[in-house]
């Protein structure tokens, strides 16, 4: 996959969104996302990490026309898909973007058979010939998933947890869409199973062509999955690089203390090892209002003119301490 | 080294079972343990592994349809699994071992305030006058991290974010100065930053209060920030014990192999990760041989026909695999937890993708 982004397809354009939802006072509102404003291109894994609250789940909300943007716009194939769009506009987008849901337990309905669950969609936009076309089509959609055909008359209660998150995958795959909203899709299940329904996402991904927006908490999970990642935190994407560059240069000091929170599978290390909590009062807020600025090509950080130079000197340290290690 | 530790807390050949629909279910068949007083012990396993049925035993938590087929629980010299009534565990659950539950959400009463719930517990098992009570619960809460603690004396479970609320959770867990404190999955529910802030408290409070811990988690990278020993845990039976060093640098059953490969920190983007295929199995009916056989790569043919006993691999490490047997071929556990140390060390070293410095 190339690096350069003139040469790669924007698939979702979210420019300048700010969200905000009423609260009881009519004067104030609750601002959930602030200026976000990053593109997704086609094909990639594009992850949103940050803590409950931060406004990630709104975000991907938005995307899905269920939360309005207050200000801003997001792009789907060049078309406006936020604020009011025709009816035939918004059919394309709710079958073209489709979400999988971090718990499957509570997402799949637990009266309704497999079938049902995975044909929804199928009959809410008549996407299919006859019932035989259905049924074939929910087969389909099941082996994708590596479930079997004969699952499809059983309750969800009856499967496994990673297995109940195959059907949530099966249910957005049969819509044939070609957006993803993955809302923290592992973090209700057990890390065995994490790993069988990560590698269920990659290779959908690659067969057919999906473009996946990951929402995580976890940055461990996400390097292993995501092209690209922002970081947001309190409504405000704070950094945003390709995977390798994040991990290697991480700038923002809440970037710092998310990778520093990540537990470290060795006992030896972990006894040294100590969370850096967030303070966001070493951020120097004097000057121009922080903004998001390119400080390499493809790596945007949210910073004032004045801790430009400060994110600088961190990269030169960070690369000599690079070099060392590879030579 | 073990030996001149003081044991707190010693299950024997511990069975419990529930009865479903007519039907027997043997959660727990046959688990022995020893807690060291002062120490870390953490269970591992998937969902269903029994992990917290097994410490259910010790408090008497059990659900109605559970009961301890077989075995004992010994803690200052008496029985637990002799005791029936509430009134029999009245001064043991809740104040020599308390447990703090994975979701605080539902652990705390939504309708009272946080500071009646901790009072409620202290007055419960001290009996001292509602004013000294409320001045302890004060003290617990500051203990535990939450500033201006007597001006949220009187808030709602609701006006609290989830990791102060496990932090009142812990407070009440602790209030009574418990001598063995259960966490059960404290931290799954949280986000990774706030976990980090649990594990550290829980941590902190125990150098203070020298209380003795189980800790119950699925996720081996909290195990390795928390535990002293660790006992790995399926389908009802503990298949691997051993100190934390030994169960992550020499880990000896397939199963501690497959859940140690799992772990997203190890993976390598483009190379699909490793996870353990199928499903644990049915405790409705006795399982032959080894449990694990069915999911493992490397299963012998003895393991579909006879249960391995505990094989010594030193004085403090135990696993319960017939690899282990003189007569087993060598195996080497998988590439990705070979030299675990020397690739978390370069991760986590200066340049490396967890480098925090």
């Amino acid at each position: 996959m190339s690096n350069n982004a003139a040469d790669r397809e924007v698939i979702l354009s979210i420019r300048h969104v700010d969200i905000s939802f009423d609260t009881g006072n009519k004067k104030k509102k609750f601002v959930a996302v602030k200026d976000a404003n990053f593109d997704i291109y086609k094909g990639e894994t594009f992850a949103l990490v940050g803590e409950s609250g931060s406004g990630k789940t709104t975000l991907g909300r938005a995307i899905l026309r269920i939360n309005p943007c207050s200000a801003g716009e997001i792009l789907f194939e060049g078309k406006r898909i936020s604020g009011k769009i025709s009816k035939e506009e918004d059919r394309n987008v709710v079958r073209s973007i489709q979400m999988i849901f971090q718990d499957p337990a509570a997402s799949l309905n637990e009266r309704a058979t497999i079938e049902y669950c995975v044909s929804e969609g199928l009959y809410n936009f008549h996407l299919y010939d006859s019932e035989e076309d259905r049924i074939a089509k929910v087969d389909k959609a099941l082996i994708d998933v590596g479930l079997l055909p004969e699952h499809k008359s059983r309750y969800p209660h009856e499967f496994s947890g990673g297995q109940r998150q195959r059907v949530g995958i099966a249910r957005a795959m049969i819509m044939d869409p070609k957006f993803i909203v993955a809302d923290e899709p592992i973090s209700a299940l057990d890390v065995s199973i994490r790993a069988q329904v990560l590698n269920l996402m990659n290779k959908l991904q690659a067969e057919k062509q999906l473009t996946y927006l990951f929402i995580a908490h976890d940055l461990s999970v996400v390097r292993f999955i995501a092209d690209r990642i922002a970081v947001i935190h309190l409504g405000r994407i704070v950094e945003i690089a390709d995977s390798e560059t994040l991990f290697e240069y991480p700038l923002h000091p809440y970037t710092v203390s998310l990778l520093s929170a990540v537990p470290m599978p060795d006992p030896v290390v972990e006894r040294t090892r100590r969370h850096k909590v967030y303070d966001p009062s070493v951020l120097d807020q004097s000057g121009a209002p922080a903004e998001m600025r390119e400080i390499r090509p493809g790596h945007f950080v949210l910073a004032t003119e004045n801790e430009l130079p400060k994110y600088e000197a961190r990269i030169k340290k960070l690369e000599e301490e690079l070099a060392q290690r590879t030579q | 080294m073990a030996d001149e530790r003081k044991i707190i807390l010693s299950a024997k050949d511990v069975e419990v079972k529930f009865r479903v629909r007519d039907k027997y279910l043997t959660a727990i068949r046959g688990v022995s343990l020893d807690l060291f007083e002062g120490e870390t012990f953490a269970i591992v396993g998937e969902s269903a592994s029994g992990k917290s049925v097994f410490t259910k035993t010790f408090t008497g938590m059990l659900e109605s349809n559970g009961q301890i087929s077989n075995g004992s629980v010994m803690f200052h010299g008496q029985d637990l699994t002799k005791l029936k009534t509430d009134k029999d565990w009245e001064g043991i659950r809740g104040a020599k071992i308390s447990t703090v539950f994975q979701d605080p959400m539902t652990s705390l009463n939504p309708i009272r305030t946080i500071g009646s719930q901790i009072t409620e517990v202290i007055e419960k098992h001290q009996k001292i006058s509602k004013a000294e009570a409320k001045e302890q619960a004060i003290h617990i809460m500051e203990r535990v991290g939450i500033p201006d603690a007597a001006n949220r004396f009187d808030e709602y479970p609701f006006q609290y974010s989830g990791g102060m609320r496990q932090r009142i959770v812990i407070a009440i867990a602790l209030s009574c100065h418990p001598e063995i404190l259960i966490c059960d999955e404290p931290t799954t529910a949280l986000d990774v930053t706030i976990q980090a802030q649990i594990i550290g408290l829980i941590r902190d409070l125990q150098k203070e209060l020298k209380f003795t811990t189980v800790y119950i988690t699925h996720d081996l990278g909290v195990v390795a920030n928390v535990a002293d020993r660790v006992g790995v845990m399926y389908a009802g039976q503990i298949v691997e014990y051993g100190t934390v060093e030994e169960i992550f640098f020499e880990p000896q059953h397939p199963y501690t192999w497959a859940l140690l490969s799992s772990l997203p920190q190890l993976g390598i983007k483009g190379h699909e990760l490793s996870f353990i295929t199928g499903t644990p199995p049915s405790l409705y009916s006795t399982i032959k041989g080894d449990a694990f056989a069915p999911r493992n790569p490397h299963a012998l043919k003895i393991d579909f026909e006879e249960e391995p006993p505990y094989f010594k691999v030193s004085d403090t490490h135990y696993a319960k695999t017939w690899l282990l047997d003189p007569r087993a071929p060598k195996l080497e556990k998988p590439e990705v937890i070979q030299n675990l140390h020397e690739k978390i060390e370069k991760m986590t070293g200066k340049g490396g993708a967890f480098h925090v410095e």
